[in-house]
């Protein structure tokens, strides 16, 4: 005798069994994104095309530094999140797993870069 | 819980949009949200590359900013700005959408409008600016 019904074990998990983390993740990670990156496209296309010293003084700047140290960690998460939907929707079996270790190690390789150049730049 | 263990062949959801929908204005909308969202990686990587030679020496900065500066980093640069601002207004939209707001058909339709619109006037107005 089951004593859950259908219903109840099937409650507030998605198609994929681990419940709406990603789906609120992806929200988080959107609205932070929507607060921080008007601010930080203008201090990045200004700094774009200039000189070696103007875009070392651009980025040593703490706003800079930590605005841009904000974008990569929650952009490339977001985009790591949203690649891997978009795997899971298209790819199937063994391609879909590597694929998505890929987009996942690329994203992350992107963010350690990119912290790394801001690390080296602000010392 | 033996009975979750059993292999079930479920059917499978087909790709709607071509064989089975005529494309409308929301649905191209929505899957031009994800190819912007992931198109942007290449933006990224070419931004990190320059940022990351400006961080090791002036002579990779040299070669990453010649490459960030040619018609290919403008291209590339042009194309991120938009397809940022894209995304930016069709996630402000999935936000709304999932609140439980504008999905009348006309006002779907609207918002599909208004964020296409909406990209192409901020990128003019960021290339304006930057």
């Amino acid at each position: 005798m089951r004593y859950l019904t259908a219903r109840k074990r099937a409650e507030g998990k998605g198609a994929s069994h681990t419940g709406t983390a990603h789906h609120w993740s992806m929200t988080l990670s959107s609205v932070a994104l929507a607060f921080l990156v008007p601010t930080w496209l203008y201090i990045v296309g200004h700094a774009l095309g200039q000189d070696y010293e103007a875009v070392r003084a651009t980025f040593a700047r703490p706003f800079t530094s930590i605005l841009t140290a904000l974008v990569l960690i929650i952009g490339m998460r977001h985009f790591a999140m949203g690649a891997t939907m978009m795997i899971e929707d298209y790819a199937h079996g063994t391609a879909r797993k590597m694929l998505i270790m890929f987009v996942i190690s690329l994203s992350t390789v992107i963010a350690a870069t990119g912290l790394y150049a801001l690390v080296r730049i602000a010392l | 819980m033996a009975e979750n263990k059993r292999v079930v062949e479920r059917p499978l959801s087909p790709f709607m949009i071509g064989p089975y929908y005529r494309p409308q204005l929301t649905s191209i909308t929505s899957i031009l949200t994800r190819i912007t969202g992931n198109g942007l990686i290449v933006g990224v990587m070419l931004a990190v590359w320059w940022l990351f030679a400006a961080a090791v020496s002036p002579q990779y900065f040299a070669v990453a900013n010649a490459v960030a500066t040619s018609w290919f980093g403008d291209l590339v640069f042009t194309c991120s700005a938009w397809a940022i601002w894209y995304h930016y207004l069709a996630g402000l939209r999935h936000l709304y959408f999932d609140a439980g707001h504008g999905l009348e058909i006309a006002t779907a339709e609207k918002l599909g409008w208004g964020i296409i619109a909406g990209s192409f006037l901020f990128t003019i107005i960021t290339i304006l600016i930057v």
